[in-house]
């Protein structure tokens, strides 16, 4: 069974289709992509699965569980975590506050065991920190845990945030450009990264990615959207070769010429 | 003499950090502990305005949760004071027929200052910044308002009477007198210094509570929501929950206050809870470091020995200095009438100069040491 699986979604804003009547069935243990040209509705897609936006219709299921409409720290307590598209740490917190935040919704000391501090709190506390301190070092932080978050490097950052997410033990985790802005060394770093997060924890990682070479690489499944609709989806090969992606990235007068270069050729490895 | 400065200090800093902070602390609390005797004996008596000036410091600890932790600008926080010192007048005021014991009655306050503190909190929770601001000014003038009219309060639908002309407030005049603490016989009155430990005890629990909750989940929890109240929703963190407890907190802490300053003036009316109270304490808060437990106790203290102290003394220089050389308006000023002029100017010069606060927080100030070394290492990268 798939562990996320849109049915039939659209969200509208007034009078605009933002997403229309989108399906698409994420399965376990998979690294799977969403592309499309800017303004396609991905982070619109992103928002309504955290709960940012609430779905105009359809449904919308994580791990047999519906969350569609719920609000973003109800679907984090079922198992979603994600990353923004433009960093959205919290900056004047340290790194390992960052990850702590991540971990509250699993931890279970309350308000009056903070003022108290029983055993049991002070055990929890700990073992947080531990676990907070481990996966910084998991990501690449080790011993940056006590820089506050705006100071880091924009690259650490982004590990950061990825960190921050996984403390919250997602089962699915939704990356908005997790390379955007990185230099090449940085991306392959990254790629590298979200690779062990799948093989190592487990995670489904769902990315948005405007990075073709990322994607194609990394990714064992792809949807691509156009204008809040679907038009492809498949391996990466499959959707390299498919004209509609091409005709949405490039146009629609470039695809006809790349089609009729590639039927001279065919016609010419024909003669 | 910084060499001077720098030899008389080695010994001091040659001791570990941990060291150095418990000497720091224990010192501290001894010369409060000792301050009443050595007021005696130098005769200042200046025991009861320093117990006014611990008070508002107890105020802007709970404001500091609000505002400093979470984030949630109040301007009307002095109408939790109010609602606190009202809640304990009227259940002490031998004009009704309740007059309970104040170590109850404190306790009362402060739930009632909470509960409260999440009626004002619930419509303001999908409100940010300016908006929330408005509303809780807004708040703070509605609270001394509905004191007054108190007076004569009649609640019923149609013919039908519930409460009628029933008088909870005593509306203008105000609540006098109002039940006094009393413990093991003795009973708190005219001398300042039972009243001075008292608040000290207060002082040191809600230090407590406010030390104990920075460092914890639920601490974290509201410093992310003053960070990016998105992602912290994304993260797991319950923004409404979060917010509330907040507002509850914060508000329980002038509740305690509230309660207390009821009892030592002995009356309470609407006329103590103005909005200028209210922007005082946010000054205080502001003054020392927003979030920052040492920052907004010594902050405070700081402004309050300004207003105290530093004025009024200032007037008496000045007015002898107009006297000596004739210059007339010098004679006769009186500075404590350009207090809010001062104060003014202070927040001005704080938000150029620093707007962290004077006593920023060791994050904060470790930030801004990095961005020195950034700034003079340009060329390493970490």
């Amino acid at each position: 069974m798939a562990l996320l699986e849109a049915r039939r979604i659209s969200k509208q804003f007034g009078g605009l289709a933002a997403v229309s009547d989108l399906s698409l069935d994420i399965e376990k243990g998979a690294i799977a992509s969403l592309i499309g040209p800017n303004g396609a509705g991905k982070t619109t897609f992103f928002n309504m699965v955290s709960g940012i936006y609430k779905p105009t219709s359809g449904q919308m299921v994580l791990d047999g569980r519906e969350i569609g409409g719920l609000r973003p720290n109800r679907a984090t307590a079922l198992g979603l975590g994600r990353t923004f598209q433009n960093i959205r740490l919290f900056s004047n917190m340290t790194a390992l506050e960052n990850v702590l935040v991540g971990m509250n919704c699993r931890l279970k000391s309350a308000w009056y065991g903070a003022l108290l501090r029983t055993p049991s709190v002070v055990q929890e506390e700990a073992k947080a920190r531990q676990r907070a301190q481990e996966l910084l070092v998991y990501v690449g932080l080790g011993g940056k845990g006590e820089t506050v978050a705006k100071n880091l490097p924009y690259g650490l950052q982004r590990r950061l945030e990825i960190a921050r997410a996984l403390a919250t033990q997602p089962k699915l985790m939704l990356l908005d450009e997790p390379t955007a802005g990185m230099n090449p060394l940085e991306t392959v770093d990254a790629m590298a990264l979200i690779k062990r997060v799948r093989d190592e924890l487990g995670v489904t990682i769902l990315l948005i990615e405007h990075d073709m070479k990322v994607v194609m690489s990394i990714s064992e499944y792809i949807t691509v959207l156009d204008y809040g609709a679907k038009i492809a989806e498949g391996t990466p090969e499959q959707v390299r070769a498919n004209p509609r992606v091409i005709e949405a990235y490039l146009g629609k007068g470039v695809a006809a010429g790349i089609r009729r270069a590639k039927q001279q050729v065919v016609a010419k490895t024909e003669r | 003499m910084a060499q001077l400065w720098h030899s008389l200090t080695g010994p001091w800093r040659a001791l570990p950090a941990r060291r150095r902070q418990r000497l720091t602390w224990a010192c501290s609390i001894l010369l409060l502990l000792i301050f009443p005797l050595v007021d005696k004996a130098f005769k200042w008596g200046v025991v009861n305005d320093v117990t006014d000036v611990l008070v508002l410091v107890i105020l802007s600890l709970g404001l500091n949760i609000v505002v400093g932790y979470a984030g949630l600008l109040d301007l009307g926080y002095a109408a939790f004071f109010a609602i606190g010192a009202y809640a304990t007048g009227v259940l002490t005021w031998p004009g009704h027929p309740l007059q309970w014991n104040f170590w109850i009655v404190i306790w009362a306050a402060v739930i009632v200052a909470a509960f409260f503190g999440i009626i004002i909190g619930t419509p303001t929770l999908r409100l940010r910044g300016d908006y929330l601001a408005i509303v809780t000014l807004a708040f703070g003038e509605i609270v001394p308002v509905v004191m007054r009219n108190l007076g004569s309060l009649t609640i019923g639908i149609g013919p039908w009477r519930l409460v009628s002309d029933f008088n909870l407030t005593n509306g203008v005049q105000g609540l006098n007198p109002v039940g006094r603490p009393s413990l093991f016989g003795f009973t708190f009155s005219f001398d300042p210094t039972p009243w001075y430990y008292l608040i000290l005890v207060i002082a040191a629990l809600v230090i407590f509570a406010n030390v104990r909750l920075q460092d914890s989940r639920l601490g974290r929890a509201w410093m992310a929501l003053r960070e990016d109240e998105t992602a912290a929703d994304c993260m797991g963190v319950d923004p409404i929950r979060t917010k509330l407890l907040a507002f509850a907190i914060g508000a329980s802490f002038s509740g305690f206050a509230g309660a207390f300053y009821a009892a030592k003036l002995q009356a309470i009316f609407p006329e103590l809870f103005k909005f200028n109270l209210s922007i005082m304490i946010l000054c205080m808060v502001i003054l020392g470091g927003m979030g920052n437990i040492k920052g907004v106790v010594i902050g405070g203290m700081l402004l309050q020995l300004f207003d105290r102290v530093i004025l009024t003394q200032t007037t008496f220089f000045v007015r002898y200095i107009g006297q000596t050389f004739h210059i007339a308006p010098l004679a006769t000023v009186d500075l404590s009438l350009w207090r809010w002029f001062f104060f003014g100017l202070a927040m001005v010069v704080i938000m150029v100069l620093k707007p962290e606060g004077l006593f920023p927080s060791a994050a904060r100030r470790a930030e801004l040491h990095a961005a020195d070394e950034e700034t003079a290492q340009p060329a390493e990268r970490g």
